[in-house]
């Protein structure tokens, strides 16, 4: 139990001893060769094998039948569009965030459902974490080291789950991202969280969308805008306000765009007694929030609770991290 | 009773690489100066530039594309090719 944390091999907390029986027990969960490349590891750029994840997933603590989400999950984030090096470098909050979609999640157990952030679920806690120890293991990425985070949060020690898709209002994340329904899929999103969004008064979509219009405008920080990113997570209970007014998530979307958008008087540098914000020459300008396309919405959480949150992401876009969504059939 | 695991690491992330060699002197030198693209770190680099022109080097300016990302590879390749040391700096 103590050798792996003496070589530098644990996150800090315990692991699973891969031995070679758990390995090869692991291996049986994907179809590919344990010799195949998944993909060249940041910040290091190791070329990881199909068996060198399979070691360090036996390590976190998922079951094979979690393993192809793992591979999956591990070459999405090795994508340059996701910039995992910068991601794992960065003094930020964000770590990786997977989200899985379609039949799989259900399959294995995943919880999309009550306290889907939190514990008591073995895929959702060993999934991302697996993620995590193959930056750490094979990447070489560490805190104190490339990982330069000043205060982290717990997507760095890993976080994943299921979009709750079974009464969702909304089009699944990985289809509105052009995957076809019912396909396995996840997507790795560059967050941290979750900042609660509370409103238990709102009944009609107008209201609650200007709520979580209010609570987004001032993430990060209220006179900061489009350079970093956010994904909405709209809970049972406030997502059947929409459901019953009819507004799927592209008009949700609408309305948030529009409200969303921001008096730059209030955003420039010194305004509000506060030295923070835009440069001056966007006085009397309008600026969004977030970029185009820097908002994802997912449906997810308990049956009960006015309460929705948001993962707050990081840099957005070509000059940070793109969110990736890739099928997870080709690891099965 | 002794457990046999596997190796999570392959092994590779221990190399070390040595450091560039120290200059003697600035004296005659050609220093890059990379600002990483966070806000005001052009003022920071002003100055060092002012310091390091006293002490007789040549000053060459490069800037990342975003601080988020590594330096492209070809901007890495320009500074290794032009310059006799290198300091990467950011200011917030």
């Amino acid at each position: 139990m103590e050798a792996p944390f003496d070589r530098g091999w644990s996150d800090g907390l315990p692991v699973i001893p891969p031995t070679e029986a758990r390995v090869l027990r692991m291996l049986d969960g994907t179809s590919r060769d344990a010799q195949d490349i998944v993909a060249a590891v940041p910040p290091n750029l190791i070329e990881a094998t199909v068996e060198q994840v399979a070691i360090n997933a036996v390590m976190a603590g998922c079951k094979p039948e979690y393993f192809p989400i793992v591979l999956a999950a591990v070459e999405a984030a090795c994508r340059d569009v996701f910039n995992l090096h910068g991601l794992l470098a960065t003094t930020y909050f964000s770590g990786p965030v997977i989200i899985v979609n379609g039949p799989i999640g259900q399959r294995i157990g995943m919880n999309s459902d009550g306290n889907v952030f939190g514990q008591g679920n073995r895929a959702n806690m060993t999934i991302g974490r697996a993620l995590q120890l193959v930056t750490r293991n094979l990447g070489g990425g560490k805190p104190g080291e490339v990982d330069m985070a000043v205060q982290g949060s717990s997507s760095k020690v890993g976080l994943s789950f299921a979009e709750r898709e079974y009464d969702s209002p909304f089009d699944s994340l990985a289809t509105e991202r052009g995957l076809d329904p019912d396909t396995d899929a996840l997507t790795l999103f560059a967050g941290a969280g979750p900042i609660p969004i509370i409103d238990q008064i709102s009944r009609t979509p107008e209201s609650l969308a200007r709520s979580f219009a209010a609570v987004l405008a001032n993430l990060g920080h209220p006179k900061l805008i489009i350079g970093f990113d956010a994904m909405l997570v709209v809970s049972p209970e406030h997502g059947r306000v929409f459901a019953d007014a009819g507004w799927d998530k592209a008009r949700l979307r609408a309305e948030l765009n529009e409200l969303l958008t921001l008096d730059g008087d209030n955003l420039i540098r010194g305004a509000g007694g506060i030295a923070e914000g835009v440069p001056e020459g966007f006085a009397g300008t309008k600026l969004p929030k977030f970029r185009d396309g820097g908002l994802q919405i997912v449906h997810a959480g308990g049956n009960a609770g006015l309460f929705s949150s948001i993962l707050g992401g990081w840099v957005g876009g070509a000059t940070g991290s793109e969110p990736v969504t890739v099928p997870i059939g080709p690891w099965a | 009773m002794t457990t046999i695991v596997l190796d999570p690491t392959a092994g590779s992330v221990t190399d070390l690489v040595p450091r560039a060699k120290r200059l003697q002197s600035l004296d005659g030198a050609v220093v890059g100066l990379l600002d990483i693209s966070k806000a005001r770190g052009n003022v920071f680099l002003d100055r060092v530039t002012e310091r390091l022109i006293e002490h007789g080097a040549t000053v060459n300016r490069y800037r990342k594309p975003t601080f988020a990302k590594l330096a492209p590879l070809d901007l890495r390749q320009e500074i290794a090719s032009q310059c006799d040391a290198v300091i990467e700096a950011l200011a917030d």
